[in-house]
């Protein structure tokens, strides 16, 4: 159980970033499972959900066993970005934050891939998943942007709801190797160029600062957060070591 | 919800060189989100390399009322099939 904790050298640090952004992210949009809306989109979002967890394998591997981390740790010692861990709400909030996070992630392991460093070679193939998450993020931005009344003001309230969460995504990280503020600047463009098409407007509240909120890579994270590891580390822990 | 979107015919070509199958159908609300739809239904093991996807409604389908009249005639004219030929030795896939 001691190795459990998260030993704070810089590399960890970084692994763990990424691998809880994947693992909680794919946890969340698995609960779509018997609930989307068609049956066509619950497989989309299923087919992202098992992408992220096999990222979050690869990721959680380079710092320990995977499953003592996914299942063992306690809410202080996860990483992952406050956003992800954001229930799903209605579809245009799980829309808001896929995007969101999907344009980053994408022009993480866009600059991780292209570099020499540990992630590298998990960016490279990672890269072509999120590829494939961000345009079907985008697609859907720009249908419930551009659909109905009532679809409009729901992804409006969404991108609204989760836009303070998104300043964290461009806090510099211990071990991972990219410029936080070119990144932002790429994001930004990115998602502008969507917002554009789909006829909304970037959200005005604040990102950084007092206001907003973003502290998961500290281990700090919100109400939600615990009610998802109860769901999540149950099993394992009410069964050690059982398997198929 | 799912009633107002349209029905979609999904064809996956699974090799070069190999004709455009018919997988499935789908339902989706425009082309694009058919042709990802498709994509996630039809291609989760590697099974293909193209996708059409085509409106249900744009399929014209014969009738069975006309089977008779379609079919039944090619039946007694066992010279269309080629089994009148002596295959040489040596030719394999046939």
């Amino acid at each position: 159980m001691s190795s459990t904790g998260t030993e704070s050298t810089t590399a960890t640090a970084a692994v763990l970033a990424l691998g809880d952004d994947a693992l909680i992210l794919s946890h969340r949009l698995g609960e779509w499972a018997g609930h989307a809306p068609v049956l066509e989109e619950e497989v989309a979002l299923a087919n992202i959900a098992l992408d992220l967890l096999g990222q979050a394998r690869i990721l959680l591997s380079m710092a320990g066993d995977e499953d003592e981390l996914a299942f063992l740790r306690e809410e202080r010692s996860f990483r992952n970005l406050q956003l992800v861990e954001q229930p799903n709400g209605d579809f245009a909030h799980t829309i808001a934050r896929q995007l969101y996070f999907s344009l980053y992630q994408h022009e993480l392991y866009t600059e991780l891939a292209a570099g020499n460093g540990p992630f590298a070679p998990l960016a490279a193939k990672a890269v072509k998943e999120t590829a494939y998450h961000r345009d079907h993020a985008e697609q859907w931005t720009l249908r419930l942007g551009d659909g109905t009344e009532e679809s409009r003001s729901r992804m409006r309230a969404a991108l609204d709801a989760l836009w303070r969460f998104t300043g964290e995504m461009f806090q510099p990280v211990d071990g991972l190797d990219v410029d936080p503020a070119a990144l932002e600047t790429r994001w930004l463009a990115a998602l502008g160029a969507v917002l554009d098409r789909a006829g909304l407007a970037l959200p005005e509240g604040p990102r950084t600062g007092a206001w907003a909120a973003g502290a998961g890579r500290q281990g700090l994270h919100t109400e939600p957060f615990g009610r998802l590891l109860a769901e999540m580390q149950h099993l394992h822990r009410s069964h050690p070591g059982a398997s198929w | 919800m799912t009633q107002n979107w349209p029905l979609w015919e999904v064809f996956v070509r699974s090799r070069r060189g190999l004709s455009h199958t018919h997988a499935g159908s789908l339902h989706a609300p425009d082309a694009e989100m058919a042709l990802r739809n498709a994509r996630d239904l039809y291609t989760r093991r590697g099974e293909g390399i193209s996708i059409w996807v085509v409106p249900s409604t744009e399929i014209v389908a014969s009738s069975p009322d006309e089977r008779d009249p379609f079919f039944a005639p090619s039946a007694d004219k066992p010279y269309r099939h080629p089994t009148f030929y002596e295959i040489p030795e040596g030719v394999r896939h046939l």
